[in-house]
């Protein structure tokens, strides 16, 4: 890894492990070797030494060399899994980026609404989580600076988070074959300073994501079902975000970007209780870029600074 | 190898090696089939748990009372297998040859209503990718569940036919007299292999037909 | 003992008829069978091999379309594995020795031993139609939904022929248990046999109990794609991460049915190399088991990053750990055998001492792939192409000539010429350290896996790996040339020519049809070289 910078907080945690391990593989190789050597010129055929003695079993040698090496796994294991652990728990204050791959190019999507192709911005310190799907197939956003990777499943949300530490542009690959020209869907991760990336992200000011998820609320005829106003019987959906929703099966679900995403594709799968499963699906009708964009929008629907229909 | 010309093939020491051979490997092949047919429970667990509504009414669609009559000709007909197994083992012959037959015969009885089912879902337009015309919020996960239908049907009932040529065959050497008290391995293994395919029956039906029926 | 006049045939002129070849039931004539076909699909997989490596001498896509690059090594990938590596020791060494070492006259099932090589031929001309009309381009782990909804190459053929080798697969494993569970001579009980038939035991269990797991997903694959149902995907409300997880658990284990016949092969290899007792038999016997059995539950590290749940990512570490260490055992009590040994360096023993080597490296390496953290940098890197390369290509491969070298007198009766043998062995080892080693590096510095084209900062590691390979080719062609020339001028070995223990070296080379004059009689464990 010695071209590769570092240029996330986990970079240099795994690296340090990297680093650990390959000395003690070396070691280990090191060891294996020359003991090879030695017994190999010691005992090799035609010399007169001393050969005498059994060799079928020494049990204390052979637990020795079983308990060690398990014990050492048990360590070198505790030690990815707390770094595992962390990687898969972004925190609290990372800004959600939508990221969406279809073959062969990446789309990435701001929450204030600017889009990139195959180019993602991010401020240097500032966590990043990017919630991701595919338009068709499995695809795997790939920053070797960063040390992360995730697949990218077509049908679901997957996650990833990292913290950029230092500026600069870096390579992001797909990672899971897609097909003919999996090897050119590839991108760039800029990392500006704070204040480069805020004009960045005013420069390319549009409508942000969840006002262009509200205009998509309404031009679908969501709102229809869904507004307070509506005569059908559907889910408020204010403040649905983050809250824990009992299912007409008695299961209980927390209402995350997966649940909101598979309410719209598949509104069957997980019926809120006390609401006929009546909604059709909106799979192949909306594509996943507009399906973000309407989670976004949910995401903020009858929160501060949100002009809800519903001013309940 | 043949049977008529030497006791034991060639390659065993005697007749007692060949048939421990030969009944170890028809266990060591039920192994086999067990995880071939674990794979489709697997994957029915897997989308029962993701899709409880539509699996449940799924359930609803199969015909209970023609299942419940092929989950009794099926153990009929393993009942009538180990009986033609006894028989042999006693010395008989005759009878023997008569329980296969019938063997065979609910096992085509078998596969017979199932055809019966078969054409009243394509009647009801339930097949997936042949004619399928579910509609509503639950017909794409509906499909899965009829996809593993037939899947695990179509295999079961493949497993059936083989079974169904294989006992006409043990009766045909019955009748020839191949077999005695003490040496009829091949008929043994077949018993065995229609066992398994009743056992595995005694899971797909509660699986298909009885689960989240109510 | 003379030859005398009554002395039967050997089995290679029992019958000199093609006939006699293609409907013989004898396990030593199968075993040529399948060697004949695997070393076809060997230089098959091979030229395959070739065309990649010389795309990737350049970062630009130069040679060929991304589409042919993407078939190419889908081509590599299938034929390797299931036509090449999968059967390559059980198939042929297996057949061989397997009876020959339990003192048995055949496996228990000729016949259908016989059904299973026609089965592998049919599954092989099912892949070479495959190639002849296109080729197919998922890559071989058949992910879907690009397998199933996206790909418009012949998924189709290729699925049917990797089903049918399958099966091929399963009556064998089939047949090595039954035959090692009943027809073991007197006296050859279970502690007492080789570790090569240890290994062929463990293998025979992966084999029956994992490929059918894979056959009946490949079934389901082709049924999507011929009825357009959706198991495997999401946007018929299937699941493409149950496709994985069927998937790996097979061909997780399948890793273990290639690797563990070459730990077999190389336990024999040493113990004749250095004329002594194995260290720790036991152990040996019950790591080969431990390694079968927990094989079984790790194949989730193949999918840390796939999107299944943290806490599945963490249970699948941990096992991947402890699957590494009757590995450890091995490496270990194979250096420890060579302690007071009487070491000569005969062609078979390099390649069994290169074995160790490329095995240590290729499992640690596991090990960083297995800490669940470091994976999430390393997978789908090169990373993990050289990893299993070292495993399969350093470790399966160098075990198969190794033993082909080891068995050679035995299977032909002819000695090949030494110095050759020696000097194809070091340039092999060479060869593919300098052909994957700059992998590893290309790896860990991001080169993602399955690229046609890619950045130019991994260009120069590429080229040091495409001059391996070119090493490397040569060495593996040599062997053809100078054990066809042993055939018809290479000495004659006589029954035992590197005083080696076991029943094998006790029948003539080659072995008469029914391989032993009268039934052996076994007194004592294997590898008895300090016994008079």
């Amino acid at each position: 890894m010695s071209f590769l910078p570092r240029a996330s907080s986990f970079a240099g945690r795994v690296d340090a492990m990297f680093y650990t391990l390959l000395g003690l593989s070396t070691a280990v190789v090191l060891a294996v070797f020359i003991t090879m050597l030695v017994f190999a010129v010691r005992f090799r055929r035609g010399r007169n030494v001393d050969r005498s003695g059994h060799s079928h079993r020494e049990l204390g040698i052979e637990l020795a060399w079983t308990l060690v090496p398990f014990a050492i796994f048990v360590g070198i294991f505790a030690w990815s899994i707390a770094l595992w652990v962390d990687m898969r728990t972004p925190p609290a204050n990372a800004a959600t980026i939508y990221v969406i791959g279809k073959q062969w190019m990446w789309e990435f999507e701001h929450p204030g609404g600017q889009r990139e192709i195959d180019t993602l911005h991010v401020a240097l310190g500032q966590p990043v989580r990017l919630v991701m799907t595919s338009q068709d197939v499995i695809h795997d956003v790939f920053v070797p600076a960063f040390r992360v990777k995730q697949d990218v499943l077509p049908g679901r949300y997957t996650d990833l988070w990292f913290t950029p530490t230092r500026t600069g542009s870096y390579d992001l690959f797909c990672a899971e074959f897609c097909g003919t020209d999996h090897s050119r869907m590839r991108g760039t991760v800029i990392v500006d300073t704070p204040a480069g990336y805020a004009h960045w992200l005013a420069t390319h000011a549009t409508a942000s994501l969840a006002e262009r998820g509200k205009t998509l609320f309404t031009r679908f005829g969501c709102a229809g079902c869904h507004d307070a106003a509506s005569a059908v019987h559907a889910p408020h959906l204010d403040g649905l975000y983050g809250s824990t929703v009992p299912l007409a099966d008695g299961r209980q679900v927390l209402a995350d970007e997966r649940y909101l995403h598979d309410s719209i594709v598949l509104p069957a799968s997980e019926v809120a209780a006390g609401y006929a499963p009546v909604m059709p699906s909106y799979k192949d009708r909306i594509d996943e870029a507009d399906i973000l964009a309407i989670v976004a929008y949910l995401k903020v629907r009858g929160k501060d600074g949100e002009t809800s229909h519903d001013p309940r | 190898m043949s049977p008529t010309t030497t006791r034991h093939a060639e390659q065993f020491d005697d007749a007692a090696q060949q048939r421990e051979a030969a009944t170890f490997g028809m266990w060591t092949f039920l192994a086999t089939e067990i995880l071939f047919f674990g794979v489709l429970f697997a994957a029915y667990t897997v989308f029962r748990t993701l899709w409880p509504d539509a699996f449940a009414s799924g359930s609803r669609h199969t015909d209970l009372l023609l299942g419940s009559l092929e989950t009794a000709v099926l153990l009929t007909s393993s009942f009538t297998v180990a009986l033609a197994v006894r028989d042999i083992q006693l010395g008989g012959r005759a009878m023997a040859m008569w329980l296969l037959v019938a063997t065979a015969i609910l096992g085509v009885a078998f596969l017979a209503i199932h055809g019966v089912e078969y054409y009243a879902d394509y009647k009801a337009a339930v097949i997936p990718g042949i004619r399928y015309e579910e509609v509503g919020s639950l017909a794409p996960a509906k499909q899965l569940f009829f996809v593993l239908y037939y899947v695990t049907t179509l295999f079961h009932g493949l497993h059936v036919t083989i079974g169904v040529l294989l006992l006409a065959l043990m009766a045909r050497r019955v009748r020839r007299g191949d077999f005695s008290a003490d040496e009829y391995t091949p008929l043994e293994i077949s018993a065995l292999y229609w066992h398994l395919v009743d056992i595995v029956w005694v899971f797909v039906f509660p699986l298909y037909y009885l689960v989240g029926r109510s | 003992m003379t030859r005398a006049e009554h002395t039967p045939p050997s089995y290679l002129t029992d019958g000199n008829t093609l006939r006699s070849w293609l409907l013989t039931h004898d396990h030593k004539r199968i075993a040529i069978l399948y060697a004949v076909s695997i070393t076809f699909f060997f230089f098959l997989g091979g030229i395959a091999a070739a065309l990649i490596r010389l795309e990737l001498a350049t970062p630009a896509g130069d040679l060929m379309s991304a589409e042919t690059y993407n078939k190419t090594f889908t081509f590599h990938g299938v034929v390797m594995v299931w036509f090449f590596l999968i059967p390559s020791i059980p198939n042929t060494l297996g057949n061989f020795l397997l009876p020959l070492m339990i003192g048995a006259r055949d496996v228990a099932f000729p016949r259908l031993n016989l059904f299973s090589w026609y089965l592998y031929v049919t599954a092989g001309l099912f892949t070479i139609a495959c190639l002849l009309l296109g080729g197919v381009d998922t890559g071989w782990t058949f992910y879907t939904p690009f397998s199933t909804m996206f790909s418009n190459s012949h998924v189709m053929l290729t699925v049917v022929g990797v089903f049918i080798v399958g099966f091929s697969s399963i009556l064998t494993g089939l047949n090595f248990i039954v035959t090692i569970h009943t027809m073991r001579t007197r006296g050859m009980t279970w502690f007492r046999l080789p570790l090569f038939v240890w290994s062929m035991y463990g293998v025979s269990l992966v084999m029956v109990l994992a490929t059918p797991v894979l056959a009946m997903t490949l079934a389901l694959i082709a049924a999507e794609r011929l009825f357009g149902v959706g198991i495997f995907d999401p946007a018929l409300g299937g699941d493409p991460l149950l496709f994985q997880h069927f998937f790996w658990f097979y061909s997780h284990p399948a890793v273990y049915i290639m690797v563990l016949p070459s730990m077999g092969v190389v336990s024999e290899l040493i113990t004749a190399g250095v004329r002594r007792r194995i260290f720790g038999y036991r152990f040996m016997v019950y790591s080969i088991i431990g390694i079968a059995v927990v094989g079984f539950l790790v194949w989730g590290h193949h999918m840390f990053v796939s999107g299944q749940s943290m806490y599945a990512g963490i249970v699948f570490s941990i096992l991947s750990f402890i699957v590494a260490v009757p590995s450890a055992i091995k490496v270990f009590n194979w250096t420890a055998t060579l302690y007071k040994g009487d070491i000569a360096f005969g062609a078979p023993m390099i390649y069994a001492l290169g074995f160790v080597g490329l095995f240590m490296v290729g499992g640690l390496t596991g090990l960083f792939l297995a800490a669940v953290a470091l994976d999430v940098n390393l997978t789908d890197t090169y990373f993990v192409v050289a990893h299993f390369h070292y495993i399969m290509v350093g470790g399966a491969v160098m075990a198969y000539l190794g033993g082909i070298h080891f068995w050679w007198p035995k299977i032909t009766g002819r000695l090949y010429s030494e110095a050759w043998a020696r000097f194809a062995a070091i340039l092999m080892f060479l060869g593919f350290n300098l052909t994957f080693f700059p992998q590893f590096l290309a790896g860990a510095e991001g080169m993602p896996r399955r690229y046609h084209e890619y950045p130019a900062q991994f260009a120069l590691l590429n080229v040091l790996s495409s001059a391996g390979a070119a090493l490397l080719a040569a060495a593996y062609l040599l062997p053809i040339g100078y054990f066809l020339w042993s055939l018809r001028y290479g000495a004659v070995a006589g029954p035992d020519p590197w005083g080696a223990k076991g029943l094998e070296w006790e029948t003539a080379s080659p072995p008469p049809t029914h391989n032993f004059d009268r039934p052996p009689i076994v007194n004592d464990g294997p590898y008895a070289y300090d016994d008079p």
